[in-house]
């Protein structure tokens, strides 16, 4: 379970998260929408606990993430913006890298990097070095090195930006396969449609505080609209259903 | 621990595939410095060899009646040139001034009237003070016009019966105490600045890809959030700057050891002195800077925005250190205990006094050693500090 509860966090005098709370429950994929600017990656950030927050607290399997950050690592996967990949080294180098920084076995380590090579479809590229992938290459090797400790929770930023269509196909099918495990994961993007097709539980965030909560069924319910996209906007402009 | 050879591991093999790092690495250091040092050295012997030796032609205005100064001045190598448009003073001092001539001499139309009646006879160099070849080659003309001088004063005393020691109350004789090896090591104390240049040019790139260049392609945040601190991070990827700037220090020393024996130190009244044992000695004593180095540009590296902001300040940390022994060699200090408080500087004075061959006080080496490593730690607790800041993520 990630509790996230009155976040607050600013940056001189930009407010990034004011008083954000929300739940992530294991084996359901939930969905923090939000405009540019929300406070998405900064809570992310926090969750990932590369950030402290000001004010609030943020709990991933009941550890709070700022007392014992290192606790909360060994539970974490993470796909941040932008895969940042070390280019010089090749697709397996860099998914060994963090297997080790993990502190896996490195008999452990062999079979499942294979495994991973294998499920994401990597065997063309697994010994390229990382500087001429694509875009969706270059995700799929990243999503893998988050993957390379099994973890629990999976946290991903804007994990579809940059991709075509095929691509983000496949990323969805990975992601409702790790779902189907009973990893609980929790995604970022601006784009409400992204979320549709993939949430079971969807957070809009703006100006960093919930607008809205609920599975995409509760939402067009309550807030009377059948176009997702249009609660989208009735919630960040704070319309009240 | 593990995690730390673990980062270091990759570090390595990372900027080893990185062509810019590998070419500060090993060509700055081991190849650059020493070619440097060719060039450097053969220019200083040709200048040397040149003035002392060179057959001067110089245009000597009025030359025709002194017939017997010319035959003096071309049994020392100085010939009269003549040039038609140098006629007087004025011709002369244009020529001059143009760079037609790097000198001249004017004789005046009364010489040998002020000499056969023995008036004072007058002879002008016209040279230029800027130009340092014009002035040593005026400087050679004006000794041999001076020996010549007191050569016909000499006669005229005898031809009267005085003995020509009389005008000789005092002789100064110059005694030259520098070893050969001694005064090789100006040209050494440039050695040591190429050492130190070689040592931080080896891990410049390092210490810029694990800070700024790992923030800017995006990689810095996800390896922040795996289960190892901060702390290991950085220290792993110290040690990878800190044995990259080893290699380069190693294969410069070994450069250097194969081209020094090989140059004409001899001609400018050096022995080289250096030996692999010298090698290995600089090698020793630079380590623990080599550690302080790492420390103190990665440090700089995590306060800057981006890739080439780091570049651009790593660029300028080069030269601190090279200011101590600049400094040290301008004024020419001698090693004191104080002075080996001062990293660089201490490295510098440590090494040319091993190659003067005098004896090294044990202690002076322990003080260097401990400074150097007494600043690496400090620093390595402001940059951890440092790099434990949110503000890392830019």
């Amino acid at each position: 379970m990630i509790e996230v509860t009155a976040l607050g966090k600013h940056f001189g005098k930009v407010r990034a998260l004011d008083g954000l709370s929300f739940e992530a429950a294991p084996g359901r994929i939930t969905g923090l929408v939000g405009p540019n600017g929300a406070g998405k990656s900064t809570c992310l950030r926090i969750l990932s606990t590369v950030m402290n927050a000001d004010s609030g607290r943020a709990t991933i399997n009941g550890i709070d993430t700022s007392a014992d950050p290192l606790a909360v690592r060994r539970l974490l996967g993470v796909l941040p913006h932008g895969a940042g990949l070390y280019l010089q080294l090749t697709a397996i180098e860099n998914i060994r890298y963090y297997g080790e920084l993990h502190g896996v076995a490195s008999g452990l380590l062999d079979t499942t990097i294979k495994e991973l090579v294998e499920r994401l479809d990597l065997g063309k590229i697994a010994d390229r070095r990382a500087k001429g992938f694509s875009q969706g290459e270059r995700t799929k090797v990243a999503l893998a090195r988050a993957l390379v400790n099994k973890p629990d929770y999976l946290l991903l930023d804007e994990p579809t930006s940059g991709l075509d269509v095929m691509a983000t196909r496949d990323l969805r099918q990975w992601l409702t396969e790790l779902k189907r495990q009973g990893c609980c994961i929790l995604l970022s993007s601006h784009v409400m449609q992204e979320i549709a097709a993939l949430a079971d539980e969807i957070v809009i965030v703006a100006h960093g505080r919930l607008a809205a909560h609920g599975t995409p069924a509760e939402l067009t319910l309550q807030y009377s609209q059948n176009d997702l996209e249009q609660v989208f906007v009735d919630a960040v402009s704070g319309t009240v259903p | 621990m593990n995690a730390i050879i673990v980062v270091c591991r990759k570090e390595i093999t990372d900027n080893f595939r990185d062509r810019r790092t590998m070419l500060s690495t090993l060509a700055f250091g081991p190849l650059f410095a020493p070619l440097m040092f060719i060039v450097m050295i053969q220019v200083m012997v040709n200048q040397t060899v040149s003035s002392a030796e060179e057959r001067l032609s110089v245009p000597i205005v009025g030359i025709e009646a002194a017939e017997n100064l010319e035959a003096f001045l071309a049994a020392r190598r100085i010939d009269a040139h003549l040039d038609h448009e140098v006629t007087d003073l004025d011709s002369a001092a244009t020529a001059v001034a143009s760079g037609k001539h790097s000198y001249a001499v004017i004789i005046e139309d009364s010489f040998a009237d002020d000499l056969d009646s023995d008036r004072p006879a007058r002879i002008t160099i016209v040279f230029d003070r800027s130009d340092t070849r014009s002035t040593d080659r005026a400087q050679r003309v004006q000794s041999v016009l001076t020996t010549y001088s007191e050569q016909i004063g000499g006669l005229r005393l005898l031809a009267r019966g005085v003995s020509p020691i009389v005008m000789r109350p005092i002789i100064v004789d110059g005694y030259d105490v520098s070893t050969p090896t001694g005064r090789s090591a100006l040209v050494l104390g440039i050695l040591t600045y190429f050492l130190l240049f070689a040592v931080l040019m080896g891990g410049m790139y390092l210490a810029i890809d694990t800070t700024a260049g790992e923030r800017e392609r995006n990689s810095l945040e996800p390896l922040l959030t795996t289960p190892v601190s901060r702390t290991s991070l950085l220290l792993g990827k110290v040690s990878a700057t800190v044995i990259f700037m080893l290699v380069s220090l190693m294969l410069t020393l070994i450069g250097f050891s194969l081209v020094l024996p090989n140059l004409p130190l001899d001609e400018l009244g050096m022995s080289s002195g250096f030996t692999s044992v010298t090698a290995i000695y600089a090698f020793c004593l630079l380590a623990p800077f080599a550690l302080l180095g790492a420390f103190l540009m990665t440090l700089v590296a995590s306060f800057t925005k981006s890739y080439k902001e780091a570049q651009t300040w790593l660029g300028l940390l080069l030269i601190v250190p090279t200011l101590p022994v600049a400094l040290a060699t301008m004024l020419d200090v001698e090693p004191t205990q104080t002075l080996m408080w001062v990293p660089s500087m201490s490295q510098h004075l440590l090494i040319i006094t091993f190659v003067k061959q005098n004896s090294i006080e044990p202690l002076m080496l322990a003080q260097s050693v401990i400074s150097t490593l007494l600043y690496a730690t400090l620093l390595s607790f402001v940059t951890i500090k440092f790099y434990k800041r949110e503000a890392l993520l830019g």
